[in-house]
């Protein structure tokens, strides 16, 4: 396929004059809209209910976090990087730390890796609950969205036992993790996700027969492998058109590699397809988690942030009786430093490939730190789906993308 | 990773360039501004190199070139990746667009654009992306302050339109909007 078919949007393509089409009416969908998830705006030009235009606008929630990340330093960013995407917060957390560890060239230990997984797991699920939430909110399925935030809820209690937060965790550091999986969590999250699997068929139930789900999804916004790979998708919208491609099994990081998991695959590359991907992902989740955990058992009382004090702070009791401690906590703190050069690192994330690029000149401060957004990704690839489609379609092919604003916008 | 570095050089034969590895092992590639059209393209035919994953930039100011170009690249079929680098001017920074190979870059040259003002030749619709379309500055130079500039500069000229259009009218403001 040659790079002008892959290219059907060009902005500004429609011949007003023409005496084929009817009246144009010009459209703004959000940027306060329900379907669109967020602040996001499209200009439509509709043609009937026939889409003739699509213009997505983004930049409603800049907040200029690259910037900050200059200013603030390596450390301060971290609990930037939860209110990017801000439903899957650990996982962006570790995304970030994986960047400046290889930067600093840090080995995490082997617990710390596991809590990891396990942490960027739950993330992954509670982000695609949001996702099946939300999309079937929007296409009528009002149950649904109960069904999956109530699965949420129970997530985010287990994550508050954890870290002593609901949301916007931050609890991932250089070198490791902040606390240990104590048993009484370990075992509440063995529970969840022993039960999940029962509440994913249950979704399941409600959705995968459904005559008018069906309806909506099948056939609606379908992508091929080259269109995807042209178009920078990743992630689940890559992998439902049929490529197999997971940079957990790719380019495995935080030891995937050791995890036994299968990756799930599209045929048709339309909204069904990569609702069925992101469901059967939950499930292959379900899988990684009762893994880990199994491993957490194994290397119980090991451990879980590296013993670097070049990078991690002193432990706390020592920093309460010893002064030279509670100064080595102050530096690093307030300026630690990293090696120089420039470094790019990605994790599998839930919308697709989120990575870091961050160059350093040695100092305590970023020269550059560069997000790489899979919602940008994905919010660009709203045009080639929608133009000449139906008007109603939009909220099957906004919901099936899948992205957050917090993190297009950054 | 050497296949990797085996298979850039030979898609690159020919090319001025300089190869090297990063720190995170990734294999980078430094051309001059005027071949990175060229080089990504023998990147994509030749390399298999499907994927753009970022279009962006560093600043260097006040170090003249000030500006570093980078394109990063991925390869499904391989599963490894490429950067290309590229040092630019600091006045009227510009150089090719990689539209017309990656449609998918568009957004990302015009993030780029958006935020250090370099201009991609053969763009189709270069403007911004995440700030207003009347913004007057480019926020990641390095010498844009962190607490902006006039932050308030816009609301302030809708705010003095809002109050001209209501003087003029009859009605109240809501009305007229």
């Amino acid at each position: 396929m040659s790079t002008s078919q892959l290219f059907e949007y060009t902005p500004g393509t429609v011949d007003r004059d023409d005496p084929l089409h009817g009246e144009l009416m010009e459209l703004n969908m959000g940027p306060q809209h329900p379907a669109t998830h967020g602040v996001l705006r499209i200009k439509v030009v509709l043609d009937g209910e026939t889409m003739r235009e699509v213009e997505p606008v983004v930049g409603y929630l800049h907040r200029g976090k690259e910037k900050t990340c200059e200013s603030l330093g390596w450390r301060k960013f971290f609990p930037h990087t939860d209110r990017l995407d801000y439903v899957q917060p650990l996982l962006n957390n570790c995304a970030y730390a994986m960047a400046l560890e290889k930067l600093a060239g840090l080995e995490v230990p082997e617990r710390g890796q596991q809590i990891r997984v396990l942490l960027m797991e739950m993330s992954r699920i509670m982000a695609h609950l949001i996702y099946l939430g939300t999309t079937s909110i929007d296409l009528g399925a009002i149950t649904m969205f109960f069904f999956t935030f109530k699965e949420r809820e129970r997530a985010y209690s287990l994550l508050d036992a954890y870290t002593g937060h609901r949301m916007n965790n931050t609890y991932v550091r250089i070198g490791g993790v902040y606390a240990d999986v104590e048993d009484n969590v370990a075992a509440g999250i063995k529970e969840w996700v022993n039960a999940f699997p029962k509440a994913i068929d249950e979704f399941e139930t409600m959705l995968t027969g459904n005559r008018i789900w069906f309806d909506r999804n099948r056939n609606i916004g379908i992508l091929t492998k080259e269109q995807c790979k042209a178009w920078s998708l990743t992630g689940p919208n890559l992998r439902g058109s049929g490529e197999a491609y997971d940079l957990r099994k790719a380019m495995p990081y935080s030891g995937y590699e050791q995890y036994d998991f299968e990756i799930p695959v599209g045929t048709v590359g339309d909204c069904y397809d990569r609702y069925l991907v992101r469901i059967e992902e939950m499930r292959q989740s379900v899988r990684i988690i009762q893994q880990a955990l199994a491993k957490l058992e194994k290397t119980k009382g090991g451990e879980f942030l590296a013993d670097d004090r070049r990078y991690v702070l002193p432990p706390k009791e020592t920093v309460h009786q010893s002064m030279e401690e509670l100064i080595h906590q102050f530096k690093i703190v307030t300026d630690m430093a990293l090696p120089k050069g420039h470094v790019y690192h990605a994790v599998e994330s839930s919308k697709g490939e989120l990575g870091f690029f961050v160059a350093s000149d040695g100092t305590s401060h970023p020269v550059r730190c560069h997000i790489r957004a899979p919602g940008l990704m994905n919010v660009q690839a709203i045009p080639v789906l929608m133009k000449d489609r139906l008007f109603s379609d939009t909220v099957s092919i906004i919901g099936s993308l899948d992205f957050v604003m917090g993190e297009v916008d950054r | 990773m050497a296949h990797t570095a085996e298979r850039i050089a030979s898609a690159l034969e020919g090319l001025a360039h300089e190869l090297s590895t990063g720190k995170d092992g990734m294999c980078s590639v430094r051309v001059a501004a005027s071949d990175v059209h060229e080089c990504v393209l023998r990147l994509r035919d030749r390399a298999q190199f499907e994927t753009n994953t970022f279009v962006t930039a560093i600043d260097h100011f006040p170090k003249e070139p000030r500006f570093e170009g980078l394109w990063q690249f991925m390869s499904v079929a391989h599963a490894d990746r490429v950067r290309v680098s590229a040092l630019l001017p600091g006045t009227e920074p510009k150089v090719a667009s990689i539209v017309d190979l990656y449609p998918g870059a568009a957004y990302a040259e015009r993030e780029s654009f958006d935020m250090f003002g370099i201009v991609y030749v053969g763009h189709a619709d270069l403007k911004r992306l995440l700030m207003p379309e009347n913004y007057d500055h480019f926020p990641l130079r390095k010498d844009f302050p962190h607490h902006g500039i006039e932050p308030d500069r816009l609301y302030r000229e809708w705010d003095r339109r809002r109050r001209e259009r209501a003087a003029v009218s009859d009605h109240s403001e809501i009305a007229d909007q």
